[in-house]
């Protein structure tokens, strides 16, 4: 174990640029998925990431997931640089759930096998001790042993979403990104996994980072949230801060478009008038200024500063340094 | 679970696992799929009919008679010394169809086998790598496609002596293009499912994602083609006997039988009708049964 | 539409009994079993519902959209006084896009790529042989910016794939609305979406609903979307309606155990405390292939007893229009939702 002022996972000004071709003959541009993103996440923490889709929630989790290398910055694990570790070495520390588990179970394999692959890459233990820690793990994630010989498609979502998990915990990681891992799933499972994956963490003293665009899910698990526009961290605060007190308008947008089960409320306006723009195009300025029932000429034209207090982190022309 | 202490006997809504395992369900829509199970029965005849030709055979294939010249079929009037007649040399006509079906699938066969192998390493390196891989790959397909396969064929068994070997030879070397296709579009499909990334994100090597998180996933689609492909290469064979540059005399081969019995077609059409049925048959039989795998396995278990 | 106000209290829609079974190689699957609903002009339901609780059949039924082996069987089914199970399928075509239209979850299927958003658009009206091109044109750019797009004239000569997917949902709602149908099926739509585009295209579909006096059938799993929207709620379960009534009532006092357990399951901003444990529904679906009786929900009820497999009746509110389907009487399920609650809370 580390010490405890250590993050146990911080990125440092990441910035991933993909060049993407317009049309046959188009000369290539650069596209921006991710600028200058810095996240410190300490032992037990649940950081929240929310954003629309396109902000580059997903680019992000695959760098961190060790599936893409970023353009620049760097990437720390226990205070160690991602790139001096070696894959198998990243791989035991950090593991994903994924959104869609009719997609991320093998259809081919049974799940024993998906379970154990993990052991298997990794050479750890005899066919015996693997058979042990695949039924301990799986009366851990709440599923009956004799599953083991069934295949994906005999499961529902609700048990296949516990197979990724117990996948993804076999190896005893540190860190687990989850990306969406409720939002494929009826209403009545989702809920049975959020405690789950709230249990565990309590029990392993798991750090997640939690990848959703459900707010109310952020607020119920997350005890910090960042919120991403067009590749940029444009706000993180402790959980508490950034609902009760959000302080870009952009969160408050996202804060107001939450639908909670309360019909008196009616539908909301959120005032962002103007669809997501195009990220390879981004605007001049703040990003955000298009859609900003706030901005001013100063947005237009200069990018707002990122402000540090000891509330968090602010990008906002409204909350300049 | 709180269910009710009900009654003695189990409760018919209450079951947590559903439905039976892909393997059960692929047998049940195998067996209940009529064109396959049809396709299939004729094929397993012919490859028993071929494997055991040297015991099915009524005469030597080879053994001439020149005193029963062109006996005709029974049902034209023949004896049941040479129940399919005998050709112009007085070979058994049947014993020579029961051969020949030994050369038909041979070709098919391993003719299948080595594009097949070209083919889906091709398209699976392609698919699975991307960028100057499927670039050189897809350069590759299209460079195969436009070479008319009849015309090269026949030039280089022109040049090389036609022969079994350089018959089966050619053909693998130039069918491989619809396995690379195929596979190319299937692994591109499933490399972006989530078992992938999740098998990259555990520190799985590539051949072993390729192995056993892709193959497995794509191996319906080329057992298809597979079966297509072998059908695409005995109709070939056929071709290029009929031309006189395929399987060489006096090996027996259906494309052969047909040509040299095309000059006494007006006389003695069963002459080239019956080994023309025969070869009909078994390219729609593989043929039917490369349609119903599709059938069988195309439907995914997303329940 | 104006023509139509004097029949403003009278449904509709009227369905009575609606069935539906689909042959299957295990048995018979008993998807839809015995829905009632009455729908005004001017009014939305919703019908909330998990996946495989045949909401969807529900809605494709009413369109005459189900599978040819697939025969949807009902007491009544009538649509502004036509029957639907026995119309003919010319009558049924003249209904689709004229009268009644459907707004489906994923843009990107069911637009063509092949051709332009204006021809798509504008083919809806022409179909129907009720106009011209030059009107549907201007029909199409009118219904363009109402639904929220800039620069409406330049779009139409763009292909689906240009657009993304918040502006593909506006151009699917402005090509249900092509010609002012009288009733609207949308199938989860904005299920896709991000949450800030969700919230702008329900408040555009609920405020063209009423400029049109549309009545509008809403399908969803979300309960946060459903209380926003509704009017009247049906929830569904494995094939039944097992709780319908006025939103308001639905929300205030839920009374299936279902509805119930829904409402636990999902974390309220400011209500459920954060990092608690949330309520959960234990168990899944039933199968509904072979014979099924009694009450589905019972092998996920904390209420079930061997009472659950006879016959449910159905309680209706003093007010009469919020009903359920439990043997228990509601006062029964009231202390143990209190109690539950506040084991959450």
């Amino acid at each position: 174990m580390s010490q405890s002022d250590t993050p146990v996972l911080e990125l440092r000004n990441v910035t991933k640029t993909y060049s993407v071709k317009q049309g046959l003959l188009g000369k290539s541009k650069p596209l921006t998925a991710i600028s200058d993103v810095s996240i410190k996440l300490a032992r037990g923490e649940v950081l929240g990431l929310v954003g629309e889709s396109g902000c580059g929630k997903s680019t992000l989790a695959n760098i961190l997931l060790g599936l893409e290398a970023p353009t620049s910055g760097e990437v720390l694990v226990d205070g160690q640089t991602l790139g001096g570790q070696d894959r198998l070495a990243l791989a035991r520390r950090i593991q994903p759930i994924f959104q869609d588990p009719y997609s991320s179970l093998n259809p081919r394999k049974n799940i024993y096998d998906i379970i154990a692959l993990p052991l298997r890459v990794h050479g750890i233990g005899d066919e015996a001790s693997r058979q042990k820690s695949v039924r301990e793990i799986l009366d851990i994630v709440g599923l009956p042993a004799r599953v083991m010989n069934n295949y994906p498609s005999q499961m529902s979502g609700g048990q296949r979403q516990r197979v990724a998990i117990a996948r993804a915990l076999i190896m005893k990681p540190e860190i687990v990104i989850c990306d969406e891992p409720t939002s494929a799933l009826d209403v009545s499972v989702q809920s049975q996994i959020l405690n789950l994956l709230n249990e565990l963490r309590q029990e392993f003293g798991l750090t997640y980072l939690f990848i959703s665009h459900n707010l109310a899910v952020i607020e119920h698990l997350a005890t910090r949230v960042a919120v991403m526009y067009l590749g940029r961290i444009v706000e993180e605060a402790s959980v508490g801060g950034l609902f009760d007190a959000a302080r870009h308008p952009y969160t408050d947008a996202l804060l107001k478009s939450v639908l909670t089960p309360e019909p008196e409320l009616g539908i909301p306006d959120t005032h962002l008038g103007m669809s997501y723009p195009n990220p390879i195009a981004p605007p001049e300025g703040c990003h955000f200024h298009p859609r900003c029932p706030a901005a001013s000429d100063l947005c237009k034209s200069k990018r707002p500063e990122p402000l540090f207090d000891p509330n968090g982190r602010i990008e906002c022309h409204l909350h300049s340094p | 679970m709180t269910l009710a202490p009900s009654t003695n006997s189990v409760d018919p809504l209450l079951q947590d696992i559903v439905g039976p395992t892909p393997g059960q369900q692929l047998r049940r829509r195998f067996f209940g799929h009529r064109g396959l199970m049809i396709g299939a029965s004729v094929v397993a005849v012919l490859l028993v009919i071929a494997l055991l030709a040297p015991v099915i055979a009524p005469h030597d294939p080879y053994a001439q008679d020149l005193l029963a010249r062109m006996k005709p079929p029974v049902f034209l009037g023949g004896t049941w010394e040479h129940i399919l007649g005998t050709d112009h040399l007085g070979r058994d006509y049947l014993s020579r169809l029961i051969y020949g079906a030994r050369v038909s699938l041979l070709i098919g066969f391993v003719a299948a086998l080595i594009s097949g192998t070209i083919g889906t390493a091709m398209g699976v390196a392609a698919g699975y790598f991307g960028g100057r891989t499927d670039a050189v790959v897809t350069f590759l397909i299209n460079v195969r496609l436009a070479m008319p396969v009849v015309l090269v064929a026949l030039a280089v068994v022109a040049i090389l002596g036609g022969s079994l070997q350089v018959v089966i030879g050619v053909l693998g070397l130039l069918l491989w293009d619809r396995f690379a296709v195929v596979m190319r579009a299937s692994t591109l499909q499933v490399r972006g499912r989530e078992y992938v990334s999740a098998a990259q994100a555990v520190g799985a090597s590539t051949p072993r994602i390729l192995l056993s998180e892709i193959m497995p996933n794509i191996l319906n689609n080329l057992i298809v083609v597979i079966t297509l492909e072998m059908a695409h290469a005995i109709l070939l064979e056929a071709t290029l006997s009929f031309l006189g540059l395929g399987v060489q005399p006096p090996t027996p081969s259906w494309g052969l039988m047909v040509s040299e019995g095309k000059n006494m077609m007006l006389f003695e059409p069963w002459l080239v009708l019956i080994p023309g049925a025969v070869l009909f048959v078994l390219v729609l039989a593989i043929n039917l049964m490369g349609d119903g795998l599709r059938d069988v396995t195309a439907p995914e278990n997303r329940s | 539409m104006s023509q139509n106000n004097f029949r403003q209290d009278i449904p509709l829609l009227s369905i009575d009994n609606l069935t539906i079974d689909i042959p299957t190689a295990a048995g018979t699957l008993h998807a839809v079993r015995g829905i009632s609903f009455d729908l005004k002009r001017g009014e939305t339901l919703c019908i909330v519902g998990e996946s495989g609780s045949g909401k969807s059949l529900t809605s494709l039924a009413l369109m005459g959209l189900l599978g040819k082996n697939i025969t949807p069987r009902a007491d009544k089914m009538e649509f502004d006084g036509v029957e639907l199970t026995t119309a003919s399928a010319r009558t049924m075509r003249n209904l689709r896009g004229a009268r009644m239209s459907m707004i489906f979850q994923e843009p990107m299927t069911s637009l063509n790529p092949a051709y332009t958003i204006g021809d798509q658009l504008m083919e809806a009206l022409t179909l129907h042989g009720s106009t011209n091109r030059k009107k549907a044109r201007a029909r199409a750019i009118e219904l363009l910016e109402k639904v929220g797009i800039t620069a409406a004239e330049s779009r139409l000569s763009q292909y689906p794939h240009q657009l993304s997917g918040g502006l593909r949902q506006r151009v699917m709602i402005a090509m249900a609305l092509m010609c002012e149908p009288e009733l609207i099926i949308a199938d989860e739509p904005t299920t896709a979406l991000d949450v800030t585009i969700q919230a702008q295209i329900l408040r555009l579909l609920a405020e063209l609903q009423r400029e049109m006096n549309m009545a509008m059938i809403l399908i969803t799993h979300d309960l946060g979307v459903v209380a926003r929207v509704a009017d009247k709620v049906a929830v569904m379960y494995a094939g039944e309606l097992v709780e319908t009534g006025p939103v308001d009532e639905i929300f205030a006092a839920p009374s299936h155990p279902y509805t119930r357990g829904l409402l636990r399951c999902i974390p309220l901003p400011g209500k459920t405390k954060r990092g608690s444990v949330l309520g959960t529904i234990p168990g899944i679906v039933p199968s509904l292939v072979g014979e099924v009786n009694g009450c589905t929900f019972r092998t996920r009820c904390e209420h079930a007893s061997p009472a659950c497999r006879g016959t449910i009746p159905l309680h209706t509110s003093p007010t009469g229009t919020h009903t359920f389907r439990c043997i228990h009487q509601p006062e029964d399920l009231e202390t143990d939702a209190v109690q539950s609650t506040g084991a959450n809370a």
